[in-house]
């Protein structure tokens, strides 16, 4: 896997750009990637982070947007809202997660 | 090490027009499924998605049945059941049942709590005018997000373009 220096950490990823080391995170990396990927972090989209980051550590698998809305209690609108047009794939991306593989 | 920070595409600066057209004319449980999470799915990558529900598909909007699809094994040999049981009383309730019990362990969700979730990803919802003066249904008897009963040049003329699934 390459590395690639984000916020001043050298981190592994994919050839997509997607990180594959979750626990080289952190809010700085994340300010980053937003960043990226035209998107400025509010209060709002930090709470869903939070919690596709905690879900992730339990389930060792990134949330789908359903889950998103029955377990962590962001409705569909608001993830589309917040991570417009591909919210489970930006998301994941942001939160420094692999991409959900489930198909709902 | 990389030099420049590899960023995915998450297609934003392509100008898209994909778009994408399911008619769903099955009112099975096991066949209302398929349209569903290909809709959702397209959805969730950004693709401008219309549900057209017409004939048996109609169950999938209609108030009053859409709780109620059901699965049958009946004629269907990839339930790898001896044929000869599949009609026996009883029988359909149960594949329902364990269908339904086997989508909820997967936390797909129910038929009408799946259009709830493609309606607020943004899915278009059309019934098709036929199947609604044939059952004598109307507006008031589908789901309130349901845009219109449209006859099938309409719909056919809103999705020009875009890849049709029939299912």
């Amino acid at each position: 896997m390459p590395t690639t220096t984000i916020n001043g950490k050298e981190v592994h990823i994919d050839a997509e750009g997607f990180m594959t080391e979750p626990s080289e995170w952190d809010e700085g990396i994340a300010n980053v990637l937003a960043g990226n990927i035209g998107i400025e972090l509010t209060e709002a989209h930090w709470r869903l982070l939070k919690f596709l980051r905690e879900d992730f550590a339990q389930q060792g698998e990134t949330a789908t947007t359903r889950r998103v809305q029955t377990v962590g209690g962001v409705p569909t609108k608001e993830q589309f809202a917040l991570f417009p047009k591909k919210p489970a794939k930006k998301m994941a991306y942001i939160a420094g997660l692999p991409k959900p593989k489930g198909c709902v | 090490m990389t030099d420049q920070p590899v960023i995915p595409s998450f297609g934003d600066d392509e100008e898209s027009d994909r778009k994408l057209a399911i008619i769903c004319s099955k009112g099975n449980l096991d066949m209302a499924y398929p349209g569903l999470i290909l809709g959702n799915a397209a959805l969730g990558e950004g693709v401008e998605t219309h549900l057209f529900f017409t004939f048996w598909g109609f169950d999938i909007i209609t108030k009053s049945r859409m709780h109620d699809l059901k699965f049958t094994p009946v004629g269907n040999t990839a339930t790898h059941m001896p044929m000869g049981l599949t009609p026996l009383p009883g029988m359909t309730g149960m594949a329902t049942k364990q269908m339904k019990k086997a989508m909820d362990d997967l936390e797909i969700p129910t038929v009408p709590d799946f259009l709830d979730q493609i309606v607020a990803s943004g899915g278009h919802l059309w019934a098709c005018r036929l199947s609604a003066d044939m059952n004598k249904l109307t507006d008031a008897d589908l789901r309130d997000d349901v845009e219109g009963i449209i006859s099938a040049s309409d719909f056919i003329e809103m999705t020009a373009g875009a890849q049709l699934l029939f299912i």
